[in-house]
């Protein structure tokens, strides 16, 4: 699998690590161990946390026992015992209905989804269930215990149903949160904050940079606040907006613009729902223009969420329209990726053409 | 051993390699499971008497079927011509080379993506599929490239179609877990598990309105294929009610090679013997040998003739095993080596290759010639894919809706991917 990420794998840059931006948020303090990790490890060390800190939490799901086919929950259960760490037959629908059960009485259930692609047949029961138990029973039962993970997002070659970005299904249910990590730090800190918050979360994987994105990790216990998005690189000709995976494109396109003397500011949303819109906003406000990157595609995606919100509260400080580059609205194909996704190019085109607006 | 098309033992079995001993009376003991979670009994196939009880009192009309099967037994020891058993044993090469050959090819970079083989498998394929006709449907899974091959589509279509090229199946567009064909009526592989299951349903639907209400002669069946996890899949039982409720001619066929890529069958299901499942639903249950070519093919004969009958569903679970991992890039270092010796010793093709030459229907040089002749077709399968062109852009757009205008073609009529608008600059692919 690495070999073939590999092949096809485009130049990562990591924000927040090869430029020396400054980080307006920091997660961990200097003196404690820190260890260079690659998403999958990163994940695998917050579950391995998060099942030792409460002894009512399980991680289940399809092949998770062995470690799970992106190797997310290795160790797991040789550490903490079939009882809590176990696989479940395949069947999404009953996987996360279980889950909520769990969570309702008390537990924190870790459901792993294989791929998000496959969550479909669950969308029933976190929009119908999940969402609005606590609503519904008045505050008697809830399943914030429930966390829900999922790898999603272009692979290089995993087609149509191992490439999808399903976050705009999720965003519009409310009730439930969604969050989406960029790096192996960021991802330790969220998983963890996403299990202990009392909220039923959805927490969306970039696969690709399973393997492929390394950082320094600290080793001990640390939470990243959810809801608050970070502004990864500063600058003041136009705010650039994505999450995930995206992100690393879209540095590297800011990279590219500086060199023509745009100053891009970078802000990784984090939290999808409920969003930081106040950062955002005063982001819009110091720059006057605003572009929103995502691989879902472009129509009803949560660009347009994002777009709609930042018009009504920043419509007379916006130089230009807001700029969404997206995939295209096809289902994510399989020999035309590279021609379907937003890409570096894309991304530097959309930012001349919005700051020459 | 009672299959629940009736009360007596083992009319539907005749042994391959001529020996007293019944396989399928042999108990199959694999490690023993949690017992936390997951099915506390092993997979002996030895069914309960209540249950054989239970369908004798069943409503549903398996006694034709018996009578078929006594017949057979009756007028000849031998179940196959020569002809016929060249054919199967040219489809299980066919199955095997090219699956062989995908492996090369995904390993030199030719093809890509996730790519499951279907080694081992051959006999439930072929066994099933070489009595169908053209107009009749086979729904399968993403282990779908022997499916299609045996079903009549050109191994040059699935080779190019497995490159991306647009002389494929699909036009390069699905890959190798799309296999479609009009012509040849393969409605598909399916990525997601049981999703194909429903759409055989409605398929077989299909073909028992054509002939009840539109009168016309119909007697297409369908045959759905997937494996032994889909049985957990709550689409799996939704189609088996519907499926005997409207009384439909289809086959569901459970490739059960014990694993779902690292789940062991025994620990993801209670009851692991899923032939059970059937009489549940009303339809009748049964369980066969799915390396043995000829033990399945008596079956899918069954299987066949009750639906083309009218008679309603059935249910078969094959007794299979995938020699290879799950996918290509899986290491397959979870099976036990033990077992896999013991299912490789009943390979499906040297199994027929024995019979076949035992019973005197065919000589070493015809098989050769055979395995020669599939090389070469393979081989050129490939030279062909290679030579194929890339699709154009433009049919990334293509197909999203019925009216290529809807997301395709620009105003001023040409798809709108050609457009130089629409990746301006520097945004050029």
């Amino acid at each position: 699998m690495a070999a073939l990420l590999g092949r096809l794998c485009r130049k990562l840059v990591f924000p927040g690590t090869t430029h020396g931006a400054k980080r307006l948020s920091t997660s961990a303090c200097e003196s404690d161990t820190v260890k260079s990790l690659n998403l999958y490890s990163a994940i695998n060390q917050a579950l391995h946390i998060a099942l030792e800190t409460d002894p009512r939490s399980y991680v289940f799901g399809e092949d998770v026992g062995f470690g799970g086919v992106f190797r997310c929950t290795t160790g797991l259960a040789e550490r903490f015992g079939k009882n809590r760490v176990f696989n479940t037959p395949l069947c999404e629908q009953g996987i996360v209905g279980f889950g909520i059960g769990l969570a309702a009485m008390g537990n924190r259930a870790i459901v792993e989804i294989q791929f998000a692609d496959y969550i479909y047949p669950a969308f029933d029961q976190i929009v119908n269930e999940a969402a609005k138990f606590r609503y519904r029973s008045g505050n008697q039962f809830n399943c914030g215990g429930l966390t829900i993970r999922a790898p999603y997002g272009a692979v290089g070659h995993g087609g149509h149903y191992h490439s999808q970005s399903p976050e705009a299904f999720f965003c519009h249910v409310p009730g439930i949160k969604v969050v989406i990590p960029r790096s192996p730090r960021e991802a330790k800190g969220l998983l963890l904050s996403c299990i202990r918050d009392p909220n039923p979360v959805v927490f969306f994987e970039p696969k690709w940079l399973y393997r492929q994105a390394v950082e320094e990790v600290p080793e001990h216990d640390y939470m990243i606040p959810l809801s608050e998005a970070e502004v990864i690189k500063e600058g003041n000709d136009i705010t650039l907006v994505g999450w995930g995976a995206q992100l690393t494109i879209m540095e590297q396109a800011c990279l590219d613009a500086e060199k023509e003397g745009i100053s891009c500011e970078l802000i990784d949303l984090k939290t999808l729902l409920p969003w930081d819109k106040e950062t955002v906003e005063a982001s819009v406000k110091k720059t006057g223009r605003l572009l929103i990157s995502h691989e879902a595609p472009v129509t009803g995606g949560f660009g347009a969420e994002i777009s709609a919100t930042i018009l009504e509260r920043c419509f007379l400080k916006l130089e230009a329209p807001v700029s969404r580059v997206c995939g295209l609205d096809t289902p994510f194909p399989l020999v035309f990726e590279p021609f379907y996704m937003p890409t570096k190019n894309k991304i530097l085109d959309a930012i001349k053409s919005t700051v020459n607006y | 051993m009672a299959t629940a098309f009736s009360p007596t033992k083992l009319t539907a079995t005749v042994p391959l390699h001529g020996s007293q001993e019944n396989r399928l009376l042999l108990p199959i003991r694999l490690a023993p499971p949690s017992s936390f979670l997951g099915s506390t009994r092993s997979l002996s196939i030895i069914s309960s008497p209540r249950l054989i009880h239970a369908n004798a009192a069943r409503r549903s009309p398996v006694v034709g079927v018996q009578e078929v099967v006594k017949e057979k037994k009756a007028t000849n020891s031998l179940l196959i011509t020569k002809e016929e058993g060249l054919e199967l044993y040219e489809d299980m090469i066919l199955g095997r080379s090219f699956e062989d050959m995908c492996a090369q090819m995904y390993y030199r970079g030719k093809m890509f993506g996730f790519v499951h083989l279907y080694n081992g498998q051959e006999a439930v394929s072929t066994g099933f599929i070489k009595l169908l006709t053209k107009t009749d449907s086979v729904v399968s899974t993403y282990r779908d490239h022997v499916h299609a091959l045996s079903k009549g589509v050109s191994a040059r279509a699935v080779m190019s179609e497995l490159f991306g090229k647009v002389t494929g199946c699909c036009r390069g567009q699905g890959g190798s877990m799309h296999m479609f064909s009009k012509e040849h009526n393969m409605l598909g592989g399916f990525a997601f598990i049981g999703e194909g299951i429903p759409v055989a349903t409605g398929a077989a639907f299909t073909s028992k309105y054509k002939r009840e209400v539109l009168k016309q002669n119909c007697q297409d069946v369908t045959v759905a294929f997937f494996g032994d996890g889909t049985c957990n899949n709550g689409q799996f039982y939704e189609c088996l009610n519907m499926a005997a409720l409207y009384k439909l001619p289809i086959i569901f066929v459970v490739e059960n090679n014990l694993w779902a890529i690292g789940m062991s069958h025994l620990r993801a299901t209670s009851d692991p013997e899923i032939w059970k499942k059937g009489p549940a639903f009303g339809m009748p249950g049964v369980h066969v040998d799915g390396m043995d070519v000829l033990k399945v093919r008596e079956v899918a004969k069954e299987a066949v003739t009750r639906a083309r009958r009218g008679d309603g569903p059935t249910l078969v679970e094959c007794e299979t095993y995938r020699f290879r991992g799950h996918s290509l890039a899986d290491p397959d270092e979870l099976r036990d080596a033990a077992e896999k010796a013991k299912y490789a010793a009943r390979d499906p093709i040297t199994a027929l290759k024995k019979y076949l030459i035992e019973n005197k229907l065919a000589n070493e040089a015809d098989l050769k010639s055979i395995e020669k002749k599939i090389d070469e077709l393979v081989e050129e399968a490939v030279e062909f894919a290679d030579a194929s062109p890339q699709p154009g852009r433009s049919q990334l757009l293509e197909n999203v809706f019925a009216d290529p205008k809807g997301f395709g073609i620009g105003p001023d009529g040409r798809y709108r991917c050609e457009d130089p608008k629409f990746t301006e600059g520097t945004a050029q692919v």
